[in-house]
């Protein structure tokens, strides 16, 4: 050991270090897995449902098909989907952002009632990581392709 | 690499590189801001507001980069005691906070219209606003070892301790249920379509230009402080 430079000395001190404290960030960061979400996801809103009345936030895709205006204009109902086939029936009354239509994620801040329905007291609209221009959406992967490749030819 | 640890032989490059990149990085960021702003068409759900984009996204890879240069170079003045690389750890604090503050700021923008609300509490979020106040913490221990007398190993021992932030963004969008989308540049793939792509790439390019000519031009700036206060004390000595 005493062969060491000191400034190896210091390089292999400043490493175990850095390791200690990523290890440390990482064991804090696993016991906060499930603490630091914002949302519950409906397979673990059914799984370990929060208590009737408490101030939760529920999220996931908003079932096709399910959005249904109720005859007042402002209560939406419908159904927030989860990754397995799980889903919790919805009611809001106001107005919701821009980007919530069927199908596209969701973030309901609300309680659940004691017929299982959550009741939201504000939408929030979630953007996937997807951005395609308006002119390409309804274009199926090849035509695109074509398109792309046909636009092209005459600039070579 | 150790040629330019001496401040002579860095200043003989930085001379001339500062301006180099500053004009560089003004008229390529420029340029993509046109085009990302004006040229690109809008987003099939977001419409105009994907424009944000080309503002929000480089400017939070450089808040977060600017940290990594911070923990980079004090690993470097703690280990190999070179005093330029506590220089450069202090230069890219300030345009690392502003780059964190532009992103946080646009992105608040960006959530009212698109999510509905200015700002929520989830992972994403809540660790890029930490980093702003790390950004705000270092400067205060970098001030004060200057002035204070304080040793400078104490704000390269904090820039490298904060540097456990840096991937606590990157992956809270994949640990945690969060508001925010998962991130759309994975390891070569990409869900950003390449229209948007490609102007949001020049724009990465432009605004790196821009930081690293601030982070010379602010290190060229400490160096003459430091040499005129050299200056100062000599001078008082002649006469005392």
């Amino acid at each position: 050991m005493s062969a060491l430079k000191p400034k190896h000395q210091r390089l292999v001190l400043v490493l175990l270090a850095l390791v200690a404290l990523v290890g440390a960030g990482l064991l804090a960061a696993y016991a906060l897995r499930s603490q630091a979400s914002y949302f519950y996801l409906p397979e673990q809103m059914l799984a370990d449902p929060p208590e009737v009345g408490q101030a939760v936030r529920l999220g996931g895709m908003v079932e096709e098909g399910s959005l249904q205006t109720a005859p007042d204009g402002i209560t939406l109902t419908f159904a927030v989907a989860g990754n397995d086939g799980s889903r919790v029936p919805v009611r809001f009354s106001g107005i919701a952002p821009d980007l919530f239509v069927e199908g596209s994620g969701v973030v309901a801040e609300g309680r659940l009632g004691a017929d299982g329905t959550f009741v939201a007291d504000n939408l929030l609209a979630k953007h996937d990581e997807n951005y395609v221009p308006r002119e390409l959406q309804e274009m199926e992967q090849h035509q695109a392709a074509k398109m792309a490749e046909e636009t092209t030819v005459g600039l070579e | 690499m150790h040629g330019f640890a001496n401040p002579k032989r860095f200043l003989s490059l930085a001379n001339w590189l500062t301006p180099l990149l500053l004009v560089a990085g003004l008229l390529v960021s420029a340029a993509a801001l046109y085009w990302g702003l004006f040229r690109v068409p809008p987003d099939r759900l977001m419409g105009e507001t994907v424009r944000i984009l080309f503002l929000h996204v480089p400017t939070a890879w450089l808040g977060m980069g600017g940290w990594t240069a911070i923990a980079v170079s004090s690993l470097v003045f703690l280990v190999w005691r070179h005093p330029l690389a506590a220089l450069a750890a202090r230069a890219a604090a300030v345009p690392g906070l502003v780059f964190t503050l532009i992103c946080l700021a646009s992105g608040s923008i960006w959530g009212r219209p698109t999510w509905g609300t200015w700002w929520v509490w989830d992972g994403r979020l809540t660790s890029m606003l930490v980093l702003a106040f790390l950004y705000l913490a270092y400067m205060a221990l970098a001030q004060a070892a200057e002035r204070e007398g304080v040793s400078a190993r104490i704000p390269a021992i904090f820039g490298l301790l904060g540097a456990i932030n840096i991937p606590i963004i990157n992956r809270s969008v994949v640990w945690w249920n969060s508001l925010h989308q998962p991130p759309s540049i994975t390891m070569g793939k990409s869900a950003i379509d390449g229209e948007f792509l490609a102007p949001l790439l020049v724009a990465v390019a432009g605004f790196s230009l821009l930081f690293g000519g601030v982070v010379l031009a602010r290190m060229r700036a400490l160096l003459a402080d430091i040499q005129a206060e050299a200056r100062l004390r000599r001078k008082a000595m002649e006469a005392a």
